[in-house]
């Protein structure tokens, strides 16, 4: 029954990577970005949680846990339920497709799938319909204004983040994420693909609703957007959420463009966390640094300034990389 | 390739066990002390009027509907973009006048204002 | 019982409770909400058909794009108001007579039929399999595929907006 061990084998893989998606990623992410925040604007963040304030994202887990269960009186029980479910099962199952280094015997990655890169585009599209959901169940014009507004920023950078994915795509001349790492022996895509690497860039900013396309959540504007009515646990599932689709964008983003794991003297794993951190500290830099769009710019922003550009570098790139050579 | 998918089946039950978890925590430990204002839909301390759930404008749909369409343009690309260099160059013409015809979609739908947020 | 037929019967009775759901709910907003995992329940059936590629593409388009469009559209109409429609009139015992002789017909053509049993394997669905195909031999079916999306594009356009 060797089954049986395989199956062991995925469950085990799932609670690892979920375990370390929650605590590298989402709750050391909270704390780094709070931290580079004080830094950016010449402050002190948290620092008496353990030393240097390490553990304080775990100390403010613990006390979202015993917080109280409230759902307002009139707020559409099953879907306020389910919205919590499926945006963070979207956002982890992302990390299905990254490759997050190299092992004695392959890849180090969940399951190298023959269409990574087409699934990864897929999951992404799920977390819109959680977000719509969110806002709808709670009843609330915030967050329902937020809910549908965010669904339509995250519907709309969808079409250039996909556009930037199929250009990877036709210089590696395969959807898998692990031949894409492959190919970037040599040279690393970003150097032969720069817009397709802004272009993501921004879309994923985008995506996930972080500054300057966070006006769905803005708390001058919209409250908390279309969390407003989830309180204590409900709210930390949705920042793990956010903050774990962050960390899978910059992962698939370091895959894609900055060689995955690929480097000279230390080990995969190392460079692959180096890289995605650096990513991660320019996604957090461009957070306290820009202002916020309004919502006809952004939406501008995508349709008439992105879309177009990344259909050029799509078709130039086609070009050489098609006609050119024959 | 199917067992690949089972293992993210398994992935995606694995996942959603663990994120209804904490939800379980709190359904066990959370306290309770219920009176109704603590029930009511937050709007900042105001009391709400009506319901939330009223009709909303059509640029939504509009923008929903033109993402639709370029998104079934995009999945035609995955596949070109995975032959198109073993292919040649035929399949870069054929692929422009796909890509040309669903342009002029776009700047169809930028003319008639279907892009505008007001 | 092999590993596929147990995960064909779970898949399949995902899709056909989420459609009963669909059907029956009278809350349309629960109704679009549970296309979701029907949708999921297809994209499953389309993987134990070796169809990768197809699978994926559900999940981008429908459960990603389509349902937020009929979530959208609903939310357009009163239907999103929340509020429970009447799900049943007074025909419904004629329609449901109807419905089961339909049921009886379907199933006795069904188990009556010859189906012969295709041997050998399935064709490799892959991308690049796909990308051949279209590119090669369908290439006018391509080419007229993107003139009708952009008639539907353009058509819903002028739908939409025809108030101004």
């Amino acid at each position: 029954m060797g089954w049986i061990s395989d199956v062991l084998r995925a469950i085990v893989g799932t609670i690892i990577i979920f375990s370390a998606v929650a605590f590298i990623a989402v709750m050391f992410g909270v704390l780094l970005e709070r931290k580079i925040s004080a830094w950016m604007q010449s402050r002190l963040g948290p620092k008496h949680v353990g030393p240097q304030g390490l553990l304080q994202t775990l100390a403010d887990t613990i006390k979202l846990l015993q917080k109280e269960n409230i759902v307002p009186a009139r707020a559409d029980k099953v879907i306020f339920a389910s919205a919590v479910i499926v945006v963070p099962l979207a956002a982890l199952l992302d990390y299905v497709v990254i490759p997050f280094g190299t092992t004695r015997s392959g890849p180090l990655i969940f399951r190298d799938l023959n269409i990574g890169v087409l699934y990864f585009a897929a999951t992404s599209s799920l977390v819109v319909v959680g977000i719509l959901m969110a806002g709808w169940g709670s009843n609330n014009k915030y967050a329902l204004l937020g809910g549908m507004r965010s669904a339509a920023q995250m519907v709309t950078y969808e079409i250039p983040m996909g556009l930037a994915l199929v250009t990877v795509a036709l210089v590696a001349g395969s959807l898998s994420t692990v031949t894409i790492v492959n190919g970037q022996a040599r040279l690393w895509y970003i150097v032969t693909q720069p817009v397709a690497f802004l272009v993501f860039l921004v879309a994923a900013t985008a995506e996930v609703n972080r500054v300057p396309f966070d006006l769905v959540e803005a708390e001058s504007e919209l409250v908390a957007g279309y969390f407003s009515e989830y309180s204590g646990m409900r709210f930390a599932l949705f920042q793990l959420g956010e903050y774990g689709e962050m960390f899978a964008m910059a992962a698939m983003a370091v895959t894609l463009f900055l060689g995955g794991w690929r480097g000279p003297v230390l080990p995969p794993v190392v460079w692959f966390v180096v890289k995605l951190y650096a990513l991660i500290f320019v996604f957090m830099w461009v957070r306290w640094t820009y202002p916020r769009f309004r919502i006809d710019q952004m939406l501008n922003f995508s349709w008439k300034i992105l879309i177009p550009v990344s259909v050029l570098n799509l078709v130039v790139t086609a070009f050489f990389a098609v006609v050119a050579h024959r | 390739m199917l067992l690949d998918w089972g293992y993210v089946a398994i992935f995606a039950l694995v996942g959603a066990g663990m994120v209804a978890l904490p939800l379980l925590i709190i359904w066990l430990i959370s306290p309770r002390s219920d009176y109704p204002q603590k029930f009511e839909t937050y709007e900042s301390g105001v009391p709400t009027i009506g319901q939330a759930w009223s009709q909303f404008h059509v640029r939504y749909y509009l923008f929903s509907l033109v993402f639709v369409v370029f998104d079934v343009e995009i999945i035609y690309l995955y596949p070109w973009a995975v032959v198109a260099r073993s292919l040649g160059a035929f399949a870069f013409w054929e692929m422009l006048v796909f890509l040309a015809i669903l342009v002029l979609g776009l700047a169809y739908a930028w003319r008639r204002g279907a892009l505008e947020w007001t | 019982m092999t590993g596929e037929a147990i995960a064909f019967y779970i898949l399949a009775a995902v899709t056909l409770g989420s459609a009963v759901v669909v059907v029956t709910s009278g809350n349309i907003v629960h109704s679009a909400a549970a296309l979701v995992p029907g949708f999921l329940g297809v994209t499953g059936l389309y993987i134990l058909l070796n169809a990768e590629f197809v699978a994926g593409i559900q999940v981008l388009i429908y459960a990603g794009a389509i349902t937020v469009l009929i979530l959208f559209a609903i939310m357009l109409t009163e239907g999103g108001t929340g509020l429970g429609g009447r799900q049943r009139n007074e025909q419904a015992l004629v329609g449901a007579t109807v419905a089961a002789a339909m049921a009886v017909l379907l199933i006795i053509v069904a188990t009556r039929t010859g189906w012969t049993a295709g041997g050998g394997t399935l064709p490799p669905y892959t991308p690049g399999a796909i990308g051949q195909s279209f590119l090669r031999q369908n290439i006018l079916v391509f080419e007229g595929t993107s003139i009708v999306l952009l008639v539907s594009l353009m058509g819903a356009i002028m739908t939409a907006r025809r108030e101004d």
